[in-house]
């Protein structure tokens, strides 16, 4: 299979280091405190935010908990599939969410509450956990939870010697090395860098880990876009601009 | 903008799923003209001042690949969309374009058509994706005739008329056909015939649309289509597997099957089209039906042994012993007798019903074309069919349509073929080159190369590039390197064949302190120059080895490297991969003060096999050298007799040696090469090595290490040889490697000192061939070499021949810590995909050094004329028995009887009841396995132009009169 071609395409026509279309919506369930999709090419996640709320059940005393649930439409996929929120996958992308988003939450301000955070995939084409990461920023800035700094995240990948961002599913399957990465572009902090399947020398992981960096900041840039929109519409809404 | 880009996939299960992808259109696509202001010169692939722009379309890339390749053809602009449908249907022609597109001599360009905003086409409902594509190459033609307006004219090749139309109409743009095209180029004759069997085709073509010869009488039956194919393996009627064939005639193979015994085609008929290397599904047909469709009954002729290997790696102190018995299946048959009555055991016979995959070979096949039939000349200029004769037996002649037949009769040409229908008894075949004239040795070697599939292109600039500049010596850089240790006080001396240039083991000996011996074998640190994924490496690892021809050799490595930077010549210092032992007077290695390092190590003397052999024997010699080279040997001797004892096999094989005239490059003197004490030190040294580098790397890279093995033969593949040995009262024991080295040692006959040299040879056959392979690849247990008795082996020593030992060598380094891997060796797929095309590359090495030494051997025979030697016979076919002769190391096919110097009419030989022997008819001789016989061997020219080496049976009685014979056949010679 070829991921790149010598003309420097890849097989869906984007260059090695270019994202895929980026579409943002934010208020998308009404009956969340906070909601947002998320897409990534044609990857959907649709983020749900429910708290800070007050439920019996082990609270802590000075600061808020965050919850995390993954699931994925049987229909994500081109082929019908069931595939659960319990199973280990969908585990660990939960906890990974959870540790990345509660690390960029001023949980100190929120004690004694618990913020849950349901992703629902809807469309999966490669870079899920990246979506989910973005989808569920803009789901928690768009409830009104304190935020340390905004969050972008993006996925890069190593294939036929090419740093790649922003893999499809085609491109996932390839068997690269995978870096998900999620970054604070104000605090220029690394929040998570994961890397999954194979080996890398440590001069190419340093070059994927900068490629990573520049793709979260462009994806920031989108975020911030639309936050900006989201709320101009509010303002207009409410009659005060 | 952006597209989505939908379709319905059937997955493995069966189920349809669909498939969604997104699809960006861009408007940054450089046009790849200088003409174009908005493209970039870097982009600009095109010439301002060409004679016109060619689009081509996926037809002509896929079928007129060589026409494009043609050296006059420039300025061609191949849409993406035509690249991604070649990929789909014939992944060589698609690479071989990739590679037009990448060479910067050439001007071919490739437009990323589908990606690009303004020459993207959807389809539409109900068009065909063939429809579809072919109206985004006509976009592209519109596209850049506005682009380019009136200052170049854009032309549309393409092998379909309704596009040409269509493009006239709609775009307004030149389009014809290759051979059209090929006419308009009056500058260059050739391209007309490169086109040749395009024409036709077109008529073809023409005549079937115009309904004119519906009815052609079909010669073979049609294939079935793959659905019910498909159907037919699953429930088991049919069968699938790669089609084998006899070496001698292409209608005569076999097939692999599932039911554990081989399916059995004979008959041109029963073939249905089916070549050499094809996956074919079969049907197995009753017996009886085979004499009614013509082909032949019963027992097949076995594929001669005549080419066959031996397994040995010629020249090559490592691997002597290695048995690689390349063609073990084969092998087997040529003892076969004929079936016996009972149809138990007697292979099921099958027909072709279908072809999964042509194994058409791209690069093509070699051959002569044959006089015409009825004696006349060809008329020059004009078009006609002629038939073509490949070298290789194990295809069929061919068609080929030509309009220079006159130039080309006695020439070695390549031809590939172009397609096989079921009206057409022979397939049809299109001219790509000459290669020269029929019996020169240099067009005869470049025959043997191009069959070998042997690159012999000269490095490219990018190559050489990577080499450090010459003269070059150790620098202070090496000296200061704190993992190099400088061994140059050491007495290093090296042991080679006669002649040899790129010595790449030397070794050492020497008493420590403490009463042992420390000994050492120190290689050429190739992998110091080549590093990884550079052009240099790349090329290496594509050439995989060095191959040695009787005149020539072709290198893995360029010359700089190979006969100079690395090579550990005498008095000069040199860098090293040292591997150090110590080892007790009693020879015991030590195992646990070995030490791998790099170092640098000064030669005292580069020695051929024979001066060392006459240092160790003398007495007298006390220098320091002799005196090493004579510890060496009893080490040597010491090491040997311990592999032995662990069931290391002690084989024979036929390794022809020539002796040739430098200046002319004739041969002057042919025969069996001597095995020396000398050439067993230097063997036992190496495989020392060998073992100890293999299991320093297997420690550390359980999983991507290299590896060789050599898996041990199944005894039904000895069954032939165990049946011929049983006339003469001889068992082998073929359980195990130590049960079988015994009984070859048993396996001798008073009176008889061949007997015991020709049972080695044989047996070698039988075996399976050494492999690398990427550790992962296999289980632990399947690691054994067989040959050699080891449980881990590799190759270390000469990574100047060998890619396997430069991978080895770096391997080595890394577990010491002191290189880092590339990603690649750590892959499990990349290694095995590297260790797969050295197995190929080793084979073909071999094949061609034995073609080598083939071709000069009828060299020498057609120099010294006929000669009557003593051979003995080692194969029986029905028609023929296969004899080796031993003074020659020479091997082939008698097929003929003469008597008193007369050839005799017939060979009336017929196969015995047992099948072990042959009995003429009047039953007064016979002949069996391991018989001595007397053959006259001479040269002839057979079909035209070819001249080969024939052998003939002097008949016993005649026997005295043998040198009457030679004498009379002297003299018509010189006349």
């Amino acid at each position: 299979m070829e991921y790149v071609t010598p003309e420097g395409l890849r097989t869906d026509g984007r260059r090695p280091r270019e994202l895929r279309k980026l579409g943002c919506q934010l208020g998308t369930l009404e009956s969340a405190d906070g909601s947002a999709t998320c897409e990534m090419g044609f990857t959907k996640v649709l983020a749900a935010v429910f708290g800070p709320r007050d439920t019996a059940g082990k609270l802590h005393p000075d600061r808020a908990v965050v919850r995390c649930q993954v699931a994925t439409a049987p229909f994500s996929a081109g082929e019908r599939r069931r595939r659960g929120k319990r199973g280990p996958l969908a585990t660990e992308q939960a906890a990974t969410i959870r540790e990345t988003l509660a690390e960029n939450i001023h949980l100190e301000l929120l004690p004694r509450t618990q913020i849950d955070l349901y992703f629902h995939v809807l469309q999966a084409d490669g870079g899920i956990l990246s979506t989910c990461l973005n989808a569920g920023m803009l789901a928690l800035a768009d409830a009104g939870i304190p935020l340390k700094d905004l969050v972008g995240s993006c996925t890069v990948g190593y294939l036929e010697s090419t740093p790649l961002l922003d893999l499809n599913y085609i491109e996932e399957s390839g068997g690269g090395p995978l870096l998900p990465m999620a970054y604070q572009p104000n605090m220029d902090k690394i929040l998570m860098l994961q890397m999954d399947k194979g080996k890398l020398p440590v001069e190419t992981f340093e070059v994927l880990a900068t490629l990573a960096t520049e793709g979260c900041r462009a994806v920031t840039g989108q975020i911030r876009q639309s936050l900006m929109n989201h709320t101009k519409q509010l303002a207009v809404a409410r009659g005060s601009v | 903008m952006w597209q989505k880009n939908a379709y319905l996939k059937k997955t493995r299960q069966g189920n349809v799923v669909k498939v969604v992808r997104e699809h960006y259109l861009r408007d940054d696509i450089s046009s790849g003209t200088p003409l174009d202001p908005q493209c970039s010169p870097s982009d600009a692939k095109l010439s301002a001042d060409a004679r016109h722009y060619l689009v081509v379309d996926t037809n002509v890339v896929l079928k007129a690949t060589d026409f494009l390749e043609h050296s006059s053809i420039d300025d061609v602009i191949v849409p993406s969309i035509v690249l991604q449908e070649a990929k789909s249907r014939n992944l060589s022609a698609y690479h071989r374009i990739r590679a037009l597109a990448a060479d910067p001599q050439r001007r071919f360009y490739v437009f990323a058509n589908e990606n690009h905003r303004d020459t993207y086409v959807k389809q539409k409902d109900g068009e065909l994706i063939n429809d579809r594509n072919d109206r985004a190459i006509r976009a592209v033609v519109s596209w850049y005739k506005q682009l380019l307006g009136d200052k170049m004219q854009v032309i549309l090749l393409s092998g379909d008329r309704e596009n040409r139309r269509l493009a006239r109409e709609e775009c307004g743009a030149e389009a014809c056909s290759v051979q059209e095209y090929a006419r308009m180029r009056t500058d260059d004759k050739e391209l007309l015939d490169l086109a040749a069997h395009w024409g036709q085709q077109e008529f073809d073509e023409d005549d079937e649309s115009e309904g004119k010869s519906k009815k052609r009488r079909r010669i073979y039956e049609d294939h079935r289509p793959l659905s019910s194919l498909t159907q037919g393996i699953k429930n088991g009627t049919l069968h699938q597997g790669v089609l084998n064939v006899s070496r001698y005639c292409w209608h005569e193979g076999f097939v692999p099957s599932s039911i554990g015994q081989e399916i059995r085609i004979e008959g041109v008929s029963r073939m249905n089209r089916a070549m050499a290397g094809d996956v074919v599904v079969v049907e197995i047909v009753p017996d009886n039906v085979a004499s009614r469709s013509g082909s032949r009954p019963g027992a097949a002729d076995g594929p001669d042994a005549d080419e066959e290997d031996d397994g040995y790696d010629v020249g090559d102190e490592t691997t002597g012993l290695e048995a690689s018995a390349v063609h073990g299946v084969d092998d087997a048959i040529c003892l076969q007798g004929p079936q016996d009555d009972d149809s138990s055991t007697k292979p099921p016979s099958g027909q072709v019903v279908g072809i999964i995959k042509r194994a058409w070979r791209t690069r093509g096949y070699c051959g002569t074309i044959m006089p015409p039939r009825d004696g006349k000349d060809f008329v020059p200029g004009r078009a006609r069919w002629v038939r073509f004769r490949p070298k290789d037996r194990r295809f069929p002649h061919m068609m080929m349509r030509t309009a220079q037949a006159d130039q080309l009769l006695g020439k070695n040409i390549v031809a590939v073929v172009e397609e096989w229908q079921s009206h057409r008894r022979l397939p049809d075949c299109r001219y790509v080159r000459t290669i020269g004239t029929v019996g020169d040795t240099e067009a005869e070697t470049d025959v043997l190369l191009m069959e070998n599939d042997i690159a012999t292109s000269p490095f490219t600039p990018e190559v050489l590039a990577c080499l450090p500049p010459l003269p070059w010596d150790v620098g202070p850089a090496d000296v200061a390197d704190p993992h190099r240790r400088d061994l140059r006080h050491l007495c290093v001396c090296s042991v080679d064949p006669p002649g040899c240039k790129d010595i790449d083991d030397a070794l050492h000996v020497r008493l420590l302190p403490n009463g042992n011996y420390e000994l050492g074998v120190h290689i050429a640190d190739v992998t110091h120059f080549v590093k990884p994924e550079t052009a240099l490496d790349t090329e290496a690892a594509q050439r995989g080895t060095t191959v040695y021809l009787v005149q020539r050799r072709i290198d893995m490595l360029p010359k700089a490297l190979t006969e100079d930077i690395c090579s550990l010549r005498g008095n000069v210092d040199r860098l090293a991969f040292s591997v150090l032992w110590e080892a007790t007077l009693e020879g015991d290695v030590l195992h646990d003060k070995t030490t791998f390092t790099k170092s640098i190590i000064r030669s005292r003397a580069a020695l051929t096999y024979e001066e060392a052999q006459t240092r160790i024997d003398d007495d007298r010699l006390t220098d320091d050298v002799s005196m090493s080279l004579k510890a060496l040997a009893r080490f040597g001797q010491i090491l040997r007799k311990r592999r032995m004892e662990k069931g290391a096999l002690e084989l024979a094989s036929p390794e022809v040696k020539l002796s040739i005239d430098t200046e002319s490059l004739n041969p002057t003197d042919i025969g069996l090469s001597q095995v020396r004490l000398a050439n067993k030190m230097v063997e036992e040294m190496m495989l020392l090595a060998n073992s100890t580098v293999a299991e320093k790397i297997l420690s550390r890279f359980p999983s991507s290490a290299c590896l060789r093995r050599h898996p041990a033969a199944p005894r039904s593949k000895y069954e032939p040889l165990l049946k011929a040995l049983e006339p003469h009262g001889v068992s082998l024991d073929v359980t195990s490697n130590k049960r079988l080295a015994e009984t070859l040692d048993g396996a001798v006959l008073p009176g008889d000192p061949f007997f015991n040299t020709i049972v080695r040879m044989m047996a070698t056959r039988c075996m399976n061939e050494a492999q690398y392979f990427g550790a992962a690849q296999y289980s632990r247990s399947e690691y054994y070499h067989f040959g050699l008795a080891m449980d881990l082996y590799t190759h270390f020593t000469s990574p100047i021949r060998r890619y396997a030992d430069c991978l080895v060598h770096r391997f080595l380094a890394a577990s010491m810590d002191q290189e880092v891997l590339p990603a690649s060796a750590h892959d499990v797929d990349t290694v095995k995909g590297v260790t797969d095309n050295l197995n190929v590359r080793h084979r073909n090495a071999q094949f061609a050094g034995r073609a080598s030494v083939t071709l000069f051997t009828l060299i020498y025979f057609k120099q010294k004329g006929t000669v009557t030697e003593a051979a003995r016979v080692v194969g029986l076919r029905k028609k023929s028995v296969i004899v080796f002769v031993p003074k020659y190391g020479i091997e082939g096919m008698v097929g003929r009887i003469l008597s008193g110097g007369e050839e005799a009419a017939k060979w009336d030989y017929v196969m015995n009841k047992s099948g072990n022997g042959v009995v003429s008819q009047s039953g007064k001789r016979s002949l069996k396995v391991f018989d001595s016989v007397t053959v006259r061997i001479e040269v002839k020219t057979t079909q035209g132009y070819e001249e080969e080496v024939i052998m003939s049976l002097v008949d016993e009685d005649a026997a005295q009169s043998a040198d009457a014979d030679m004498d009379t056949a002297d003299a018509m010679d010189e006349t």
